[in-house]
């Protein structure tokens, strides 16, 4: 099916395809009025930012999973890819086609030039490399380049813009040829309420589009080539091949994917400043992609879904909230739970991602695809061993 | 003229001439053996076959066409297949990827785009690959991770990931330094069926006398970067400019 010869790849992207088209429901487990309801995720900024973020990991992990070179400067082609799309906007209209088509071009254009340099060098210095590049791309879009940026006020649409191929009763939001993104039907199940985003169903289907692609890249003789430069790139040299494109060209689609995610990020919202170039957006795609487990298939956009709900859930804590919480305690214990807690929820909650990312790296150092294996390892052992007893117990009675 | 024609060759490192004036000349499906004491100046010219490094002058030709200039893949594109010293395999990669890699490299050249059909689908490559492993006889660990191997069987898989390319030529820098002796007898064993299986010139330096008088046929001394003689093996042996290097040198 689909051209995937082995059975695992089939179930893991048919599994895939179920969550994704189900995630509306499966984010809002919990009934709408129920004390639980604050941990539903179902709404369409988490589950779009969700799905936007696993195709920036899935490409990420192409270039760092399967070649092991550590880019710390993807951010740069997120943003690339969100200008380019927000100037789509800008000067043809708000149809989100050609604006994604126009951030994968732009930002591979854009990864070609700076792949192109950082791969002069490997190791830290490549990484470095990347991030010194994002670094001026992000200073670059709040000085010389402002008339293209808009500096620090963001790239946004405005009333006198072109938007030439408008009609007059285009919508005025980023829309697929008349369907909008922000519009989403409801469906209310007794006291579950769910709700289905036109926006979400378009990344989610991206993404499935992108993940595929990523599964064929990782079974061709192509991905084997850029595990074979994780792996020995000496080795590789004396068998007659040559690593450099072949990175070049892992650089470039890994670039392209972000593009799309950057042109994505602008379709859900159409405007966009430099802050999505800056250093700590290309840091999250690397403990997304490590968190998850780099060079597995699943892992980033397990990363992905994790830290974008944990994010979500942590920052809405407050106060407030924390303390009728804790209302039961006793009000001097109350009050120093609410204050250790608070400084790892809402504004802190990148210590709490700081904490999780420490604890998996030390425990879990294939990140949480290798938890999930250990524990389907120790069940199905477990399961053996039932097994023997079963015998055991069987073969007793014929003694 | 042989296969591969080494002419005035001279490489300096500082003040060092760690090769002064080479001239060599391998004769095709022989076996070519370069000895010499340590710092004699072996692994730099096999370096300059390879495109490891150049030398500051002289010619190195194989099959007809120079090597210089070119980068390691391309020389081996023309048909030279190297083993290391410490056998350098894809360690996390399975032992059948690990030969399956310079099936591709053979058949698609130095780069190629090849995102479509699956590894595993592609039958043809895959029973080149099983074909060979089954020739050093470790079909049985296909599925292995390199890393998990032996040194012996990594030896051997590194001779397969060369000889499944079908070089025209196969050079080894001291196959068997630090190996036990029924390691170095296997190797031995296994470069002899090689040889008489298939057309190949093989250039081996070996510090091991033994093997070096089991397989060569031609044996060149090399002393301070210089060839010394070159000759059989027999006429070798009692030759007295090599006792002279060997002993009075730093061996
Ligand atoms: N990259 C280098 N830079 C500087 N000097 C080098 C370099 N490579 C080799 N040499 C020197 O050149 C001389 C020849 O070295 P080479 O490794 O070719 O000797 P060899 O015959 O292979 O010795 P051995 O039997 O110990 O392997 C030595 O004196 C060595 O120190
Ligand atoms: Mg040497």
């Amino acid at each position: 099916m689909f051209g995937l010869s082995s059975k695992h790849d089939r179930t893991i992207l048919i599994v895939a395809t179920l969550f994704m088209l189900l995630a509306p429901v499966i984010f809002n487990l919990f009934p709408e009025n129920s004390a639980l309801a604050f941990f539903n995720g179902g709404y369409p900024d988490l589950m779009q930012r969700f799905a936007i973020f696993a195709i920036l990991a899935t490409g990420f992990n192409i270039l760092f999973g399967l070649t092991g070179y550590l880019s710390f400067g993807h951010a740069a082609f997120l943003g690339v890819g969100s200008y380019s799309a927000v100037w789509m906007f800008k000067l043809l209209g708000y149809n989100v086609l050609p604006a994604i088509l126009l951030s994968i071009v732009v930002a591979g254009l854009f990864s070609v030039v700076i792949g192109y340099i950082s791969l002069r060098r490997s190791g830290i210095y490549f990484s470095i490399l990347t991030l010194a590049f994002a670094e001026m791309s992000y200073r670059l879009a709040y000085s010389v380049l402002t008339p293209l940026t808009n500096g620090e006020t963001g790239l946004q649409v405005y009333n006198s813009d072109p938007q030439v191929l408008a009609g007059a009763n285009s919508p005025t939001s980023p829309h697929l040829f008349g369907i909008e993104m922000s519009s989403a039907f409801d469906i209310n199940l007794g006291p579950w309420q769910f709700t289905f985003p036109v926006g979400y169903y378009l990344c989610a289907i991206l993404m499935l589009i992108s993940f595929y692609i990523a599964i064929r890249i990782f079974r061709s003789p192509f991905g084997l080539m850029l595990r074979a430069i994780k792996s020995n790139q000496t080795r590789m040299t004396y068998t007659g091949l040559n690593p450099k494109p072949y990175t070049l060209a892992a650089f470039v689609i890994s670039g392209m994917y972000a593009g799309l995610a950057g042109g994505l990020l602008a379709s859900m919202d159409p405007l966009t400043g430099a802050e999505r170039m800056q250093w700590t957006a290309s840091g999250e795609v690397v403990i997304m992609t490590v968190l998850g487990g780099a060079g597995t298939l699943l892992g980033p956009i397990l990363g992905a879904g994790v830290i974008k709900y944990l994010e979500n859930v942590f920052s809405k804590m407050n106060e407030t909230l924390l303390e009728t919480w804790f209302a039961f305690l006793p009000d001097s214990l109350q009050h120093a739970v609410v204050w250790v807690l608070s400084k790892f929820t809402g504004e802190g909650w990148h210590l709490t991602l700081g904490l999780i990312f420490m604890v998996v790296i030390i425990f879990l150092p294939g990140g949480l695809v290798e938890g999930g294996q250990r524990i389907g390892k120790r069940f199905s052992r477990r399961k053996s061993s039932g097994n023997d007893d079963d015998n055991a117990a069987a073969s007793e009675p014929a003694e | 003229m042989g296969i591969l024609e080494v002419k005035g060759v001279n490489k300096r490192f500082g003040g060092l001439q760690a090769l002064g004036d080479v001239n060599l000349s391998v004769q095709e499906n022989t076996v070519h053996a370069i000895i010499g004491p340590n710092g004699a100046g072996k692994s730099t010219l096999l370096n300059c076959l390879v495109g490891k490094l150049i030398p500051d002058s002289g010619s190195v030709s194989f099959d007809g066409q120079s090597v210089l200039g070119r980068s390691p893949f391309a020389i081996n594109q023309m048909g030279i297949s190297r083993v290391f010293q410490t056998p350098e395999i894809f360690s996390d990669l399975t032992v059948l990827e690990n030969v399956m890699i310079p099936c591709f490299a053979r058949r698609d050249g130095t780069f190629k785009l090849n995102g479509i059909r699956s590894v595993m689908s592609q039958n043809d490559m895959r029973a080149k690959a099983m074909a060979m492993l089954e020739d050093v006889n470790m079909a049985d660990k296909a599925t292995m991770h390199a890393a998990a191997m032996s040194r012996g069987d990594k030896r051997r898989l590194e001779m397969a990931m060369c000889l499944v390319q079908d070089p025209k030529m196969l050079l080894l820098d001291e196959p068997t330094a630090g190996m036990a002796r029924a390691d170095t007898n296997n190797t031995i064993d296994l470069l002899k069926e090689i040889k008489e299986k298939r057309n190949i010139t093989i250039a081996i330096i070996e510090h091991d006398m033994h093997v070096v008088f089991s397989l060569a046929e031609r044996i060149t001394v090399l002393a301070q970067g210089t060839p010394l003689v070159e000759d059989t093996p027999e006429n070798i042996k009692g030759h007295p400019k090599v006792q002279e290097a060997y002993l009075g040198g730093n061996h």
